[in-house]
């Protein structure tokens, strides 16, 4: 093998430039912890790192890795900030792992070729999945679950496959299972042991696990293995035979059965290893040679465990770094506590789960009827060592931090459900400063606090970017959020959540003020609601238009008018709800037709061209697919409009915080690769939901295939077709701050779609604050995307009826804005330029030509010259 | 067009709409003081509370007219400072509590300027003019 240029200069020991060389085999979760605590040490700056990385890209997370199913993309996986290795001049090589190691040269020699002469050697190299050695397991069709390439091979596979068998039944097997499901096909499992995730949870668990997962759809088999791979004439996977001689279809095979660690490199090269696997290293995770490390799952620990967890991993990663730098600093031994993830499923186990210590007792709660079952085992000494909780995990964040203390509470209240007498439900404050709170970072209540008290973080987004808690596997946000709200509280800072110098309530609140007191006058509100000082006031320019926009939104269910522009409703509405229309730099007004899903007939695209031209309109075509004209006076708003309603067109809603467009590709009508018909279905949409007035404007689109042209992942919610209906994806934005949607639900068919989006938009319009758009709204609310689905799909709040009929309302009681405008008098009076010399225009409203068209004419403003103060909440 | 009734006193600056003004019965003046003389712009009857509008005056400059919750009326320059367009009277009135100064939010960056004096609440050092303001 040919030495290159890395080598030569790796080889000139006892220059000047010569800097030790650290180098790591495997750039996976563990590995990547290990660099930054390299870099976070001072140790990048003095040595020379290098990385041999065998996956095609660098690190990511793998334990959120089948969020790539709900929409998460491999950059959204990601691990370190970008930009990491270059800032800290880590050689890394993608794509080229390590084949040899030379102990007495030092060397290590990759794939490629490349030799590198190492003074520290770390071993990261993870686990592999263990596929028993059954006949056909490499037959095509079968996969394992490790790697981003694996998802993206079961996801390629699935399209034509119909049933996928899972072999193994753990947290790994069932996630993957919930992957299968919801990649559109019958799913099986098949555990050896007589239930699901043996590891984790006892027999009583396991019952009630099993029948909940079954009621998701996924066929349980236990206590039955896998015998066979049965191949077709194809050499593709057809079916399964079972231990006990039954056969199952199917043409997808995962195994799931369990990890080892990958340890053949340290093998090769005589390094100590276990007897079932594992390189042996010491408590500062040293190998039987002290010039290497092992790290993460190829390690077997100084207590004599291979760790399976990402958590126990990244302590070794400390641990090593600071053995290379000389610090003390031992890992000996780590919580295995885990949490199912995903799979709509509530199981988490902690501590001594199975009740192992001499002893100790069961506490044990259990409710068929529900699929709930919890146990906490408990010590002779009355503490907490560990348990199970199926079916209804909320108290883990709680109870995993209690683990190895005596709780606050008695055991039984703790597994009580709220309301069965159980008292109200332990909070953070009953822990002590170091309960370790997030357990993938090891991060402890004390840290938490200090990060609000000492480095002044006021939210929870901040104290996750200071502390890394709650960037793991995210099971602790809710304890989190908690804490860091009751520490603000503490420390003084009033976290005044009021909408505005008027309201000391937030818009969610005010919006249940109004609706269960069925208040139609903002006067009303403010003088019975208001902050004391602000009562009998006028209000101000924040709440004068979020209530208008509350009481609108209402309107039909309270009885309210829902004309924005009659009697007190006119005085609420910033100036282009006012005109509506939206106001221009040179206080022109730009109107926007509505054109449902982007369809246009040529008759009313003619009609448009001859509006613009008559009035002398500058006209543009917009990003969601319609037409804006610009530069009418406000004299000129219902000549204009007259014209429009006259051609069929009807209000766009540009100017109004309600739904603007929904988008769509030509789909399945023209399109080669279309699936459904994805214009007729923004066409629906866009008219069910017009008018209907929001927090902050909506956006939509509806893709016809998985090509996804109308981008409908940018938007507030977006629809995409597949071959067996429509995938729903919500909290999307573009703009400043992009964000793709999540996937909320899929396979819908249209009235399933459509009865999700009523409860989705309902539910965002109740709970979400001022000018915050879904998108904001879904990362700030309490318990996330999980949360809204267990409200909109699951109906956990027993609120969806009517958030159906709150919709259903808003559809019936739809006019079209101009139109009604037009007809009425009274209400077109307030389109003069001058009361006192209607028919005059604005003077100030001048146009110059521009690439034959008109621009505003900015000299006849006499140039501002003052300073420019931007504001949330402009109509931009 | 009716108007709120309100029992809360007007503030003593702004001139006080007639009580019929304020029931909507009745075609109330407001007039502008201009060089030295009382100028009509409008009916008390074409103005909404808590919004304005804009009145061309006799040199050709432009008000901006308004009537709060209590029947006050008020008037400013209708060219916003800050980006030389003619709009303030599209903003939106505003007043913290009955004893509250009002100010209209401009409908382009939403400075606020106060109603009475013309002065920007945002930037002391800005300020568009104030007009005396009676109805009869
Ligand atoms: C679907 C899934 C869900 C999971 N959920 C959880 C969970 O909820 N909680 C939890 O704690 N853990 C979970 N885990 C386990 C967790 O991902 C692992 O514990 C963690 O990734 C271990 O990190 P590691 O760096 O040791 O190994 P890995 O992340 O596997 O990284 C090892 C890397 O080394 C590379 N490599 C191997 N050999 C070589 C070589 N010779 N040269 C170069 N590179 C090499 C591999 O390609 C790999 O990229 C989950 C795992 C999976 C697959």
């Amino acid at each position: 093998m040919a030495p290159d240029e890395t080598t030569a200069t790796a080889h000139t020991d006892g220059t000047p430039q010569a800097r030790p060389t650290i180098v790591l085999v495997g750039h996976g979760m563990v590995g990547q912890r290990f660099l930054e605590a390299l870099a976070e040490r001072g140790v990048t700056g003095r040595a020379r790192v290098v990385v041999l990385c065998e996956e095609p890209r660098a690190a990511y997370d793998r334990v959120q890795l089948t969020s790539y199913f709900s929409g998460r993309t491999p950059d959204d996986l990601a691990l370190g900030e970008p930009g990491f290795t270059a800032r800290h001049g880590i050689e890394l090589h993608l794509g080229d792992p390590a084949e040899s190691v030379d102990r007495g040269a030092r060397t290590v020699t990759s794939r490629a070729g490349l030799t590198f002469r190492y003074d520290t050697l770390v071993l990261a190299t993870g686990s592999y999945p263990f596929v028993p050695p059954v006949h056909g397991k490499d037959a095509e069709g079968c996969f394992v679950y490790r790697t981003i390439e694996d998802l993206l091979a079961i996801e390629d596979y699935a399209k034509t496959a119909k049933t996928g068998a899972v072999v193994g039944g753990g947290l790994l097997g069932l996630e993957a299972a919930g992957a299968l499901k919801g990649l559109g096909l019958t799913t099986h499992v098949v555990e050896f042991a007589p239930r699901l995730m043996p590891v984790q949870v006892d027999e009583g668990g396991g019952a009630a696990l099993r029948r909940t997962v079954e009621d998701m759809g996924v066929e349980v088999h236990t206590g039955v293995g896998t015998q066979e791979i049965e191949v077709g004439d194809t050499g593709a996977v057809a079916g399964m035979t079972l231990s006990d001689g039954t056969s199952l279809a199917a043409d997808l095979v995962v195994f799931s059965a369990g990890v080892r660690p990958r340890d053949q490199l340290a093998r090769d090269c005589g390094l100590d290893v276990g007897e079932r696997g594992g390189i042996a290293v010491d408590e500062r995770c040293r190998t039987s040679d002290p010039a290497v490390f092992a790290i993460g799952e190829c390690a077997l620990a100084a207590d004599g465990r291979v760790y399976g967890l990402v958590a126990p991993g990244y302590e070794m990663a400390e641990t090593a770094a600071d053995a290379i730098c000389g610090e003390e600093a031992s890992f000996t031994g780590a919580d295995t506590s885990t949490k199912l993830k995903l799979l709509g499923v509530d199981v988490a186990s902690f501590g001594d789960a199975h009740g192992t210590a001499d002893g100790c007792l069961d506490v044990v709660y259990s409710d068929s009827r529900s699929g709930v079952y919890k146990k906490l085992v408990v010590g002779s000494d009355g503490a907490l060592l560990g348990g199970v909780l199926v079916g209804d995990a909320d108290a883990y964040g709680m109870l995993r931090p209690l683990t190895g203390s005596v709780p606050p509470l008695a055991p039984e209240q703790l597994v009580l459900p709220a309301g069965v007498g159980a008292p109200a439900a332990l909070g953070p404050s009953a822990l002590p400063d170091e309960a370790v709170i997030c357990s993938c970072h090891n991060v402890t209540k004390g840290t938490i606090r200090g990060a609000v008290t000492e480095h002044h973080c006021t939210g929870v987004p901040e104290v996750k970017k200071c502390t890394t808690a709650g960037t793991g596997c995210g099971s602790c946000v809710k304890v989190l959020t908690q804490l860091v709200n009751d520490e603000l509280e503490a420390g003084g800072v009033v976290v005044d959540k009021g909408l505005c110098g008027c309201f000391a309530h937030t818009r969610a609140e005010l919006y249940e003020i109004v609706r269960v007191r069925r208040l139609t006058s903002y006067a009303q509100v403010l003088d019975e609601h208001g902050r004391e000082e602000a009562r009998g006031g006028d209000g101000c320019e924040i709440c004068k238009p979020a209530i208008g926009s509350v009481i609108a939104s209402l309107a039909p269910s309270i009885g309210a008018d829902g004309y924005v522009l009659d009697g007190e409703q006119a005085a609420l509405q910033d100036t282009n709800d006012h005109f509506l229309a939206n106001l221009q730099r040179n206080g022109s007004y730009s109107v926007v037709p509505r054109v449902p899903g982007g369809e246009i007939t040529p008759e009313k695209l003619i009609v448009i061209g001859e509006v613009a031209r008559d009035f002398g309109l500058y006209t543009k075509i917009t990003g969601g697919q319609r037409i804006d004209l610009f530069g009418a006076g406000v004299d000129q708003l219902p000549q204009i409009w007259a014209r429009l309603v006259e051609a069929g067109f009807e209000s766009g809603h540009a100017y109004g915080k309600a739904l603007r467009t929904v988008k769509s590709c030509v789909g399945q009508t023209w399109c080669r690769y279309g699936v459904q018909d994805s214009v007729r279905m923004a066409i629906d949409l866009e008219l069910r939901y017009r008018g209907l007035r929001s927090p902050h404007k909506l956006k939509s689109a509806v893709s016809g295939c998985a090509r996804e042209c109308a981008e409908a992942r940018g938007k507030d919610f977006g629809v995409i077709a597949t071959s067996n209906g429509w995938n729903l994806y919500v909290g999307g934005n573009g703009g400043a701050t992009p964000r793709h949607a999540d996937l909320l639900a899929q396979d819908l068919d249209d009235e399933q779609l459509i009865r999700l989006i009523d409860r989705f938009l309902m539910f965002y319009i109740r709970t979400a604050d001022r000018l915050e758009r879904t998108s904001t709204w879904l990362e700030r609310i309490e318990g996330g995307l999980d949360h809204v689905r267990d409200v909109v799909v699951e109906d956990s709040l027993g609120i969806c009826d009517e958030l159906e009929r709150l919709m259903a309302d808003h559809v019936a009681g739809y006019r079209d804005e101009w139109a009604a405008t037009l007809e009425d008098p009274d209400r077109l009076r307030r389109f003069v330029s001058f009361v006192n010399a209607p028919g005059t225009p604005d003077p100030s409203v001048r146009f110059v030509p521009e690439r034959d068209q008109v621009k505003p004419d900015l000299d006849v403003l006499a140039g501002p010259v003052l300073p420019i103060r931007t504001l949330e909440g402009s109509n931009a | 067009m009716t108007l709120a009734v309100e029992t809360t006193p007007a503030p003593p600056e702004p001139a006080a709409a007639p009580q019929a003004a304020r029931d909507g019965l009745c075609t109330a003046r407001v007039e502008i003081r201009l060089d030295g003389g009382w100028h009509p712009v409008c009916d008390v009857a074409q103005l909404t509370p808590g919004r304005g509008v804009a009145v061309l005056l006799p040199d050709g400059r432009q008000a901006a007219v308004f009537l709060d919750r209590t029947g006050g009326v008020y008037a400013i320059g209708n060219q916003d400072p800050f980006t030389g367009a003619w709009v303030l009277s599209r903003g939106l009135l505003g007043r913290v509590g009955a004893a509250g100064r009002p100010f209209v939010a401009s409908p382009l960056l939403k400075q606020r300027f106060d109603l009475t004096t013309g002065s920007c609440l945002d930037d002391d050092t800005v300020s568009v003019p104030a007009y005396s303001v009676r109805t009869r």
